[in-house]
């Protein structure tokens, strides 16, 4: 079949095995619990906004949702963690359709304010709503997931889980977007008009593809809320948003690989440059700039362009035939295995 | 390129498996600040005073014979960055002992990780919730709220105060404030006739003020972490009510006693002695602690120092104090802690025990006024 397209795949999955028996430094195993955990709500966003266009600066606030359901049905009511986490996602897919159905109506900047101001409610009553969410304190002592018999309590067995779930996404997302409406996402990013004149429904769409996205988010918060044990409105804030798209455009807009690889960049780096002491901002801000010049198409970008210098070296073929290699290209290259 | 992508993936888990380089000799303390970030302004003089502490205790031959490391992590003030510092600090540093949080969210989201970990933390936050209800391996050295608002009412009620107002911002600390006011007033046998309250980003509190005018109250009390509390001193004074005036502990910086100018001369409010140590009297214990501190601390960063630098340097001596007595052993260092009494501080005299993990009482408090722009201690 196609198993030379599934190899990075495949790939992924050994490391995952491998690192689940071999590493036993817990504060790795966190380190990676929390890739997974950005990984999962990134790709989600990355389909918004890498695949079908539309910025969110929400999102954070579907993360926090996701998680503050969870939190207070499995502290409140007793619900057990499959249940909250379920209502969880239900609950925040509901919500990101009653909000994307008139914020979506917005295009670029608009939409940019809309989403926003949608973030900056959810996290003023997240503060305000004392008796629901614990106001400004949060909630704590939230329960570790577990199903029947088998609990996730210890940081191998969390980084199992969140990992099998990041896997399970990362094909259905893959299916998604090699599916009929990923081609409608990817048309109505070139041109709406041009979408719209094909057939496609471009309102029904961009809402299909908000609440989905709304559902990764709400997802990646239920496995941070039952992980780090506490919640505060902090969990979802506007700068979390914005990192969610940091990590998006670092790691690669419009690729599936994009996400994962801008949330490990994200979280690994400020932790690796903590050595330089005073000069980590320095260093932090200066790479990602150096990334912002350098590689506008992110990461994945960075990396074809690399890949395929060098083939084209090996080859020996004119540098002019490397593909995938220039900057000015008017739709990013939306590429998917 | 896919098949790259995997391998840097590949790379990156490996790179982060190699151990880090082991030493064994120095004795090993965590500490885990906002040295950066929103909060920078707490962490950032915390991260000043342990590293001072660290350099004068070594250059006096360490403790033991042993010199003491302090591995300061940058929180940024993030609760699952302070996750990742803590699990560093203990799996990979394996420090004795972790100092911090300095924000209350992330304390209450390490909590868990201290108690399954079993590892001592010394908070540096103020929130009850750290160490209520109590953790055996949780303590914290800043001063609960409940006991400010205390000092406040004690003050009034010595000056014959009976009905008093109480405004205040809508943000965590002021609505914290807020409602322990209004919890404690009874019994003290003090009426509370008026709740107001401001959002942090207004500039002009002349309607609250007005209608608190209106009231019988016979002092006001202003409870505010934020700038807008200076702007409640000064439309107080434009509207010539005199009553005397309270502010909470969050008025405990002074560069608002600056701002508000002539207008907040004669306010009184609760703080730690650290802020008016010049007129705290010479017999006091503190006295001694807090002069060192601030000489050396104001010597070394040419900046004024804070409160909340205080609760780093207690939290500090604290640690150093159980290892000079009992080792690196951490559960040593728990029973030892919770056993300590009449430890002087920078923020009060501690004194911990099985039930009581912040050690200080209303006594930490000092009334504290402000005369020309500087703190000092109320008559």
């Amino acid at each position: 079949m196609h198993v030379r397209k599934n190899i990075p795949l495949i790939l992924l999955v050994a490391s995952v095995a491998a690192a689940a028996l071999l590493i036993t430094d817990p504060y790795i195993l966190t380190m990676l619990i929390f890739i997974g955990i950005y990984a999962i709500a990134t790709m989600g966003l990355n389909l918004l906004l890498g695949f079908a266009g539309q910025i969110s600066l929400g999102h954070g606030a579907f993360f926090a949702l996701g998680a503050y359901v969870s939190a207070i049905l499995t502290t409140r009511f007793g619900a057990p963690c499959t249940a909250a986490a379920a209502l969880a996602v239900a609950l925040v897919c509901a919500i990101a359709w009653a909000v994307g159905l008139p914020c979506l109506r917005l295009k670029g900047h608009y939409l940019a304010m809309g989403t926003l101001a949608f973030g900056e409610i959810i996290h003023i009553t997240l503060n305000a709503e004392v008796e629901l969410t614990g106001g400004p304190s949060g909630i704590a002592g939230i329960p570790v997931l577990s199903l029947g018999p088998f609990s996730a309590d210890s940081d191998a067995r969390y980084f199992l889980i969140v990992w099998c779930v990041f896997i399970a996404l990362f094909v259905l997302t893959r299916n998604i977007i090699n599916s009929r409406p990923g081609r409608a996402l990817q048309a109505l990013h070139g041109s709406e008009q041009a979408a719209g004149a094909m057939g496609i429904d471009v309102a029904g769409m961009k809402l299909t593809v908000f609440v989905l996205s709304a559902a990764y988010a709400a997802l990646a918060g239920v496995l941070y809320v039952h992980f780090v044990a506490f919640v505060s409105p902090q969990a979802g804030d506007i700068m979390f948003s914005i990192k969610m798209v940091t990590m998006v455009v670092a790691g690669g807009m419009g690729h599936l690989w994009g996400g994962l690889l801008g949330a490990a960049l994200l979280t690994v780096l400020p932790e690796m440059l903590s050595y330089f002491e005073d000069y980590d901002m320095l260093i932090y801000g200066g790479i990602l700039l150096a990334m912002v010049m350098f590689m506008p198409g992110g990461l994945t970008q960075g990396l074809a362009r690399l890949s395929g210098a060098l083939r084209a070296r090996r080859t020996a073929v004119r540098p002019g035939a490397v593909t995938g290699g220039r900057t000015e290209d008017p739709v990013p290259r939306r590429t998917a295995q | 390129m896919k098949k790259l992508c995997t391998v840097i993936m590949g790379c990156m888990l490996l790179s982060l498996a190699a151990p880090a380089a082991f030493a064994a000799e120095p004795y090993r303390i965590g500490a885990i600040f906002a040295v950066t970030g929103p909060a920078a302004w707490l962490g950032e003089p915390q991260k000043n005073t342990v590293k001072m502490l660290e350099e004068q205790i070594n250059a006096k031959g360490g403790i033991n014979g042993r010199k003491i490391e302090v591995i300061v992590e940058d929180s940024v003030g993030d609760e699952a960055k302070a996750v990742l510092a803590f699990k560093k600090l203990v799996e990979r540093d394996k420090v004795a002992v972790v100092i911090g949080p300095s924000r209350s969210g992330p304390a209450m989201a390490v909590k868990p990780l201290a108690e399954r970990s079993r590892v001592p933390l010394i908070a540096c936050a103020a929130a009850e919730a750290i160490i209520k209800p109590v953790s055996p391996w949780v303590f914290k050295t800043a001063q609960n709220d409940a006991d400010a608002a205390r000092s406040i009412f004690d003050k009034a009620r010595s000056m014959g105060i009976k009905r008093m107002a109480v405004i205040s911002s809508t943000d965590a600390f002021g609505d914290a404030g807020r409602k322990q006011l209004k919890a404690i007033a009874p019994d003290y046998g003090i009426g509370i006739v008026a709740d107001e309250t401001y959002v942090p980003s207004d500039t002009d509190m002349t309607a609250q003020l007005t209608k608190i005018k209106g009231t019988d109250a016979q002092a006001i009390i202003n409870w505010s972490i934020v700038p807008a509390q200076t702007t409640v001193l000064k439309n107080r004074t434009q509207l010539g009510i005199t009553l005397p005036f309270f502010q909470s502990h969050g008025f405990g910086n002074i560069n608002y006693a600056r701002s508000a100018g002539a207008a907040a001369d004669g306010v009184l409010f609760p703080q730690g002695r650290i802020l008016a140590v010049d007129t705290v009297a010479a017999d006091h214990p503190q006295k001694a602690v807090i002069a060192q501190y601030k000489k050396d601390y104001e010597a070394a960063y040419k900046t004024d120092v804070s409160a909340f630098g205080g609760y780093a340097w207690d939290a500090l001596m604290l640690a150093v104090d159980a290892l000079k007595s009992v080792g690196d052993d951490r559960a040593k260092i728990r029973d030892y802690l919770e056993a300590r009494k009449n430890f002087v501080g920078v923020s009060g005299v501690f004194n911990f025990s099985a039930d009581n993990h912040v050690g200080l009482g209303q006594e930490s408090f000092e009334m504290l006024t402000v005369r020309d722009s500087n703190f000092i201690v109320a008559k």
